[in-house]
């Protein structure tokens, strides 16, 4: 089955990156867009049962300054 | 005295830090593969600076499951001064051995260039050569070296003694202006600075010696 984990940083840690985007993006006349974060996905395809909470929180994820979601796509 | 240094795919200031070491009278350096499992006759042990796993996934992450990583867990418990250099430091925060995490700097730049650390605490092998308050000239190189932690763990650093050293002028956006931090034992020391790259007079700076000579002095003498 296939999966999906969304990784970004906490809200409470500042992301240089996403800014740059954004700084970018009204640059280029997207006056409307307000906020970027930067964040990574991981596209799996994993057998049913796997403990992807676990495989997020010891090695995908950083909790001391990210955050995730898991998502099981059709 | 034997210090081990950490060789990982990607390390590329390991030979900087073995010669450094090398340099110091009664130390003999080695270099030990991160597949090795055993720290046997090491007396300290030195994380250095590089790009260990191409910094896949987040600098330090692959590193931290490398099979010496539960050799170097076993022998900090024990008391054994260890140094993580810049990407040592990385792969020990990501280790869960020194509290926090290291991220992009907030100018976005790698910086490479000489800074001023200011020496935070006298209290540690590390610093005890030193005076609180000293500052200290030592070149930076990374990318993501901004110190980030929550406010609780940013008080208790600060409340123990933990912070060994701050940048005089913040050169990453690290919270606190924090450089380098000690783990709650004060045998662990990790750093964003190189001091291995301030030993010689021809490298503009001798202000790292201090350091390397504090890690070795924190050989416990039964050892």
């Amino acid at each position: 089955m296939k999966a999906r984990v969304y990784v970004s940083l906490k809200t409470s840690v500042l992301d240089p990156q996403g800014q740059a985007v954004r700084t970018a993006l009204v640059g280029l006349g997207h006056a409307g867009v307000r906020t970027v974060r930067q964040g990574k996905v991981f596209e799996m395809t994993v057998e049913p049962g796997t403990d992807l909470d676990t495989i997020a929180r010891e090695v995908l994820v950083n909790p001391v300054i990210e955050e995730y979601k898991i998502e099981y796509p059709r | 005295m034997k210090a081990g240094v950490i060789v990982f795919p990607g390390s590329n200031c390991d030979h900087d830090a073995w010669y450094a070491l090398n340099q110091i009278p009664g130390c003999t350096a080695e270099y030990i593969w991160h597949e090795n499992t055993s720290l046997a006759n090491i007396d300290a042990v030195v994380l250095p600076g590089g790009f260990a796993y191409g910094d896949y996934l987040r600098c330090g992450a692959i590193a931290h499951f490398a099979p010496i990583m539960s050799a170097i867990k076993k022998f900090a418990a024990a008391g054994g001064p260890v140094l993580g250099i810049c990407n040592g430091f990385q792969v020990l925060v990501e280790a869960g051995l020194l509290p926090g995490g290291l991220i992009r700097n907030a100018g976005l730049k790698f910086r490479c260039e000489e800074v001023r650390l200011r020496t935070e605490t006298a209290n540690s092998p590390f610093t005890a050569n030193l005076a609180r308050g000293q500052v200290l000239r030592i070149p930076i190189a990374h990318g993501e070296g901004c110190y980030y932690a929550d406010d609780r763990t940013l008080d208790e650093l600060d409340s123990e003694d933990r912070v060994a050293f701050r940048y005089v002028e913040n050169p990453n956006g690290s919270l606190r202006d924090i450089a380098g931090i000690l783990n709650a034992q004060r045998n662990i020391l990790g750093l964003m600075p190189h001091p291995e790259r301030a030993c010689d007079p021809l490298m503009g700076s001798t202000d790292g010696l201090a350091i390397l000579q504090g890690l070795l002095s924190a050989v416990p003498a039964a050892r």
